[in-house]
């Protein structure tokens, strides 16, 4: 495996980080290196093995559906915006 | 720890401890104080305490906090500058416990921006000095908690620990640190890191005093839903460890790893022969594969916690705007350290179509293979040891320019976080130049207090 250019530049966009020129040279060779690295992983047997996405063996942890005030307000966490009017969020024109 | 009490005064202690961030700023622990808001609550407590009312088992006692555990006295801003200005809305659950017992929070520490990194130099504020030789790292993630310890600016500090970031920095500045099983501390409020790893510890001089911080931050809590019930319950000298048995893991102890280290780790398992545990040597080969297994996972999850900052809701949002687009793009991109960056890019493209298979479902696979490793080597021993990090302190601008060699200092600290078991570094002794060594004991799931009765017993000898 080895990383290219436009590997960087779709992962870039997969990230949602806007890239500029000076950061995805060092990139491309940063990413191969520690990619080539994962590589050994190839050497383990791991045929009938199940694998682990958490160590604990909880499953759906169960509470009553009750409402509960939150700690924070509608003000404090609006304030928290760049721009808000109305108790709404601003973002720039979609359409 | 000095507690307030009739002859102690929380005022004191308070001032005490801020007089010596001061004197200690360059070593650059803090991001921020919280000086006037400390002072108010040490007089809140003085006065509690002279009317002869109850006050909690920290009362008065100041102490640290890592700056990605969210409260309102101060901006909570990881290190990072997608978070500088951020007063967060909410208190973190671990951090509302030990306030409930008087303790007071008089500053936040530095770390590598949202926690990824090893020593403190992916800090968007500039990196934290080693409490031993200012031209060296202080470890990391939690560098500054670890440094405000080590300089006895406080007692105790909260840190986070998903690979090492306690064990490792509280090794390279000589304190005990302490990361709990997976799900004994609430992490509710504090920034996500990777959510099958991430856990809320702390740091402190002495077993003893880790043990009551560790008790009182532990425990269920509804607002997270990992947490496993209560079970920090004991006094430390009754957590015992039934076997007396200790493994002494051979793999970190040859190659690659400093012999002034190895020689620290061999003299501490002497130590505690003497003190009646039983020491043998075991080989777990699968551990050489755990660096490789942990930057394929973790980064996996960061991908997913870290897509929250859109440049929305909170956190910077760039001013070089057009679109929609780059709200997120422009904002994520000025936001993020290049740690930071690299680490959601390595995540998404081991999550990627074509890529899945070969690297996320592998490493998970592999895992289970070092769990098992981990469970058969409990069932003949109470706790296993070896170094914390393969060698002390390295220099500041030392491994920047290569982050897989950076990585590679995280080797000894990330299988216990992939297994979701408890670890605790314990200072046992110094290298030649003066830097600290770290011996690391690690023990089954919820074996947390028996690793702290261990480190007890051979305390201070």
């Amino acid at each position: 495996m080895s990383i290219t250019r436009e590997d960087v530049l779709h992962l870039a966009e997969l990230s949602n980080i806007s890239l500029s020129e000076a950061q995805i040279e060092p990139l491309i060779k940063d990413l191969d290196n520690i990619v080539n690295y994962f590589s050994q992983l190839d050497e383990l047997n791991t045929e009938n093995v199940e694998p682990t996405y958490q160590c604990f063996d909880m499953q759906n942890v169960w509470r009553e559906d009750n409402i509960e005030e939150f700690e924070a307000n509608r003000e404090d966490l609006l304030a928290l915006t760049v721009e808000s009017e109305d108790n709404q969020i601003k973002v720039p024109k979609v359409l | 720890m000095k507690i307030a009490d009739k002859n102690t005064k929380a005022v004191d202690l308070v001032r005490d401890a801020l007089e010596k961030a001061k004197k200690y700023e360059d070593y650059h622990a803090f991001i921020s104080m919280n000086e006037a808001r400390a002072l108010e609550r040490a007089k809140e407590i003085d006065a509690k305490i002279a009317k002869g009312e109850k006050v909690g088992r920290l009362a008065g006692v100041p102490f640290a906090l890592k700056d990605n555990y969210l409260s309102p006295e101060g901006n909570t801003t990881a290190a990072a500058k997608m978070l500088e200005d951020f007063p967060a809305p909410i208190t973190a659950t671990a951090v509302a416990k030990i306030e409930a017992e008087g303790a007071i929070m008089i500053g936040r520490t530095n770390l590598d921006a949202y926690a990824h990194g090893g020593s403190t130099e992916n800090s968007y504020f500039g990196p934290t000095s080693n409490a031993y030789d200012k031209t060296r790292v202080a470890g990391g993630s939690s560098g500054g908690s670890a440094v405000a310890v080590a300089l006895d600016i406080v007692p105790f500090a909260l840190g986070s620990d998903t690979g090492g970031s306690i064990r490792q920095p509280a090794s390279f500045n000589g304190v005990i640190g302490v990361k709990p099983t997976f799900g004994a501390v609430s992490r509710y409020g504090v920034v996500a890191m990777a959510s099958s790893t991430d856990t809320m510890g702390c740091f402190a001089k002495t077993a003893e005093d880790a043990n009551l911080v560790m008790s009182i931050m532990a425990g269920q809590d509804a607002k997270d839903s990992t947490t496993l019930k209560d079970y920090w319950t004991k006094e430390l000298a009754d957590a015992k460890p039934s076997k007396k048995k200790i493994g002494l893991i051979k793999d970190f102890l040859g190659e690659g790893v400093d012999p002034e280290v190895s020689k620290a780790i061999k003299d501490y398992a002497n130590k505690l022969k003497k003190a009646g545990y039983t020491i043998e040597e075991i080989e777990m080969p699968i551990m050489k594969y755990a660096l490789a297994i942990y930057y394929i996972v973790v980064p996996a999850e960061i991908s997913s916690n870290l897509s929250r900052y859109d440049g929305i809701r909170y956190g910077h949002r760039s001013s070089e705007i057009k679109s929609l687009d780059d709200v997120y793009s422009k904002s994520r991109d000025e936001g993020f350290m290049p740690e930071n960056k690299r680490r959601i890019m390595i995540g998404n493209f081991v999550l990627s179509s074509g890529f899945f298979d070969a690297y996320y479902l592998k490493a998970q696979k592999a895992r289970t293979l070092l769990i098992n490793a981990y469970n058969e080597a409990f069932e003949k021993y109470d706790a296993l040891l070896c170094p914390t990090a393969p060698r002390p302190a390295f220099k500041i601008g030392e491994n920047t320019s290569d982050p897989l060699q950076m990585y590679l200092e995280d080797v000894m600290t990330v299988p216990t976080s992939l297994a979701g078991i408890p670890g605790i570094n314990i200072p046992v002794g110094k290298s030649k130049a003066g830097l600290p060594i770290g011996a690391q004991l690690v023990g089954p799931r919820q074996s947390d207090q028996i690793l702290l009765n261990i480190a007890a017993s051979v305390e201070g000898e």
